[in-house]
């Protein structure tokens, strides 16, 4: 056993090790790095400012004078639209994947460990959350509030925890009576120590998988709510291009293609690094 | 039959809580009814805010404001929109169905043709077919639902002018029953589809999955080797317990499949409740909004009942409470 353990290296450096040798999950590693690095850097080298009317309206790409990717019912550069849309977007994922696991985890985590009446009482509390469709009920909650890129972060976390709590509980369900978690009582830890020291780390392939695939479902939700008109008037990002579009976009296929494609290949990166972990940590369910 | 009852009985509590939180949630927002309902020409008067302030009851405490709502839900009344001036219960009425048709046509849609292609897939599992559709549902999954729906139109409506690019009916048409039906079928095809292949790409992958696992199981192999017709042996003894997971998943995503119909009745303009919501969004009109949300919560409830039944009817092993 030890000697198979030291040829293979640890569980992490051999799903590692699956992960980079599925292909399609590289992919999405660079098709991300490359979404992220034209955030933070295209404008250095795409410096044309989204906002500016630069041109006729609904010029086509190719078109005499028009930039690559044409401009919008405006006059605005789409291509300058889509290398700074994405800061918005990403930043909302990110801060509303962070609520998710926290609000998700922590409910998950207390309900799966002391069951019992806590259990029920968390679960029905989230059976609240989860009747209510995500979209709307933030809808409501941005509409209510102010459109700020604030609110819109939190009503995205508020409205999507759910699905990380039952996975949180069903991992701790499946993994307090296993035998490392006695004896870690055994030895007299306390229940705070057990649920994020020996039971926690356990539980993170699935939970690890999952943030990766709410990454990608939180930035569907921003881009769907900026499409609607709620997202911050002032922050651009990809859904609100398209949004601004609808009345004009049978005139000009480019105004909402390249900004929707820009959220789609934002999404399948997260996909397809979630399906590679997801391989990587269960090497049984592959190509399932 | 015991457990649907129990279900029943918590899914009213769960109504409740619904309609307490969400209520809560409007009360807290910031913002005076009083003074939405006045409106730009009449904010500059007070006793005519006075006045609004009396009739909704708005001076009350949270608690009897509260109990009202919930007393008058409970008998049907959710309120008058501020916008039309018109009772929220009606206003849901004539939209609900709309979105109704949409949402069942795009999930059986995507529920038939999945399990079809699953099934087809799993039984071929190195089949080119059978590796497109992990790559359809990962890009079906991807696409925005608004992007797909544009595109769709860009394609099938612009290009080549197959079908029409938003509305539910034709208001020129003047046609017997018949007709309409139709012309309705007509407008449905792109907002289905575009709703619909979200899930068709997550259903057909989810179905060979579980294809794949039941095809390997010991009572397959003994219909096998009974010397049943591989059809007989695929279709009758494997395919419903294929179709579990399916039916399970399709149940638990119906409040995201409300979620994907609110984007796509706003890129069709299809009369339904998420367009209803979208128009009351910029209104703040509170008591449609929170009247769409309790019937939207409403509805998913009673789809978690429904699959509760229909599973119990496609599993016996449920139906006599063993172990899932």
């Amino acid at each position: 056993m030890a000697v198979a353990r030291s040829e293979l290296g640890s569980p992490g450096r051999q799903a590692l090790r699956m992960f980079l040798r599925n292909r399609a999950a590289v992919f999405g590693l660079v098709l991300l790095s490359g979404i992220v690095l034209m955030t933070l850097f295209g404008s250095f080298f795409y410096d044309q400012d989204p906002t500016r009317i630069m041109a006729r309206p609904l010029q086509g790409p190719g078109e005499d004078g028009a930039p690559a990717f044409g401009t919008d019912y405006l006059g605005r550069d789409v291509l300058a639209g889509v290398v700074n849309g994405g800061s918005t977007s990403l930043t909302v994922a990110l801060v509303a994947v962070f609520l998710v696991v926290v609000i998700g985890v922590t409910i998950g985590a207390l309900a799966g460990y002391y069951g019992g009446w806590i259990d029920t009482l968390l679960m029905r509390f989230t059976e609240v959350f989860q009747v209510l469709p995500a979209l709307l009920f933030a809808m409501v909650i941005v509409a209510l509030f102010e459109p700020s890129t604030r609110t819109v972060a939190i009503a995205i976390g508020l409205a999507s925890w759910p699905g990380t709590a039952r996975l949180t509980r069903a991992e701790f369900l499946r993994l307090k009576n296993l035998e490392f978690v006695k004896a870690a009582r055994a030895i007299g830890a306390s229940d705070f120590r057990i649920i994020w020291r020996v039971i926690f780390p356990n539980a993170l392939p699935p939970l690890i998988v999952s943030i990766t695939l709410i990454m990608g479902a939180a930035i569907l939700f921003e881009s769907g709510l900026a499409f609607l008109g709620l997202s911050d008037p002032n922050a651009q990002s990809w859904g609100q291009m398209i949004g601004l579009n609808r009345q004009t976009f049978l005139n000009g296929w480019w105004t909402v293609t390249f900004p929707g494609l820009a959220i789609f290949s934002t999404v399948l990166s997260f996909s397809l690094i979630g399906d590679g972990l997801q391989d990587a940590f269960n090497p049984k369910l592959r190509g399932r | 039959m015991k457990q649907i009852a129990a279900r029943i009985a918590w899914s009213v509590g769960l109504i409740l809580a619904v309609i307490v939180m969400c209520f809560s949630l409007v009360h807290l927002a910031p913002g005076d009814a009083a003074l939405v309902i006045a409106g730009d020409s009449g904010a500059g008067d007070p006793e005519l805010i006075e006045e609004i302030r009396e009739d909704l009851g708005l001076d009350d405490s949270y608690l009897i404001q509260l109990s009202r709502y919930v007393g008058d839900v409970a008998s049907g009344d959710l309120g008058t929109s501020y916008r039309f001036n018109e009772s929220v219960t009606s206003l849901i009425g004539d939209r609900i169905w709309p979105t109704i048709l949409l949402v069942t046509t795009a999930l059986l849609f995507a529920i038939v043709i999945g399990v079809l292609v699953g099934v087809f897939t799993a039984r071929r599992p190195e089949s080119p077919v059978s590796h497109g559709v992990t790559v359809f549902s990962l890009v079906g999954y991807s696409m925005p639902v608004f992007w797909t729906g544009y595109l769709l139109i860009i394609t099938f409506a612009s290009n080549v002018r197959w079908f029409p690019v938003a509305g539910m009916r034709d208001v020129r048409l003047e046609g017997n029953r018949l007709e309409e039906w139709l012309d309705i079928a007509h407008h449905l095809v792109l907002p289905a589809l575009t709703l619909g292949l979200i899930y068709l790409a997550q259903y057909s992958r989810l179905s060979r999955a579980s294809m794949l696992e039941v095809l390997q199981s010991d009572y397959v192999r003994t219909a096998r080797a009974k010397g049943l017709a591989e059809r007989k042996v695929v279709y009758k003894h494997a395919l419903r317990n294929a179709v579990i997971p399916v039916i399970t998943i399709a149940g638990l995503q119906f409040g995201a499949l409300l979620s994907g119909a609110l984007l796509v009745e706003t890129v069709f303009n299809w009369p339904g409740l998420g367009r209803l919501a979208a128009d009351s969004v910029f209104q703040r009109d509170a008591p449609v909004l929170l009247g769409v949300l309790i019937c939207s919560a409403a509805l998913v409830v009673v789809i978690n009942i429904l699959t509760d039944v229909v599973y119990r009817m496609i599993d016996p092993r449920i139906r006599v409470g063993g172990s899932t």
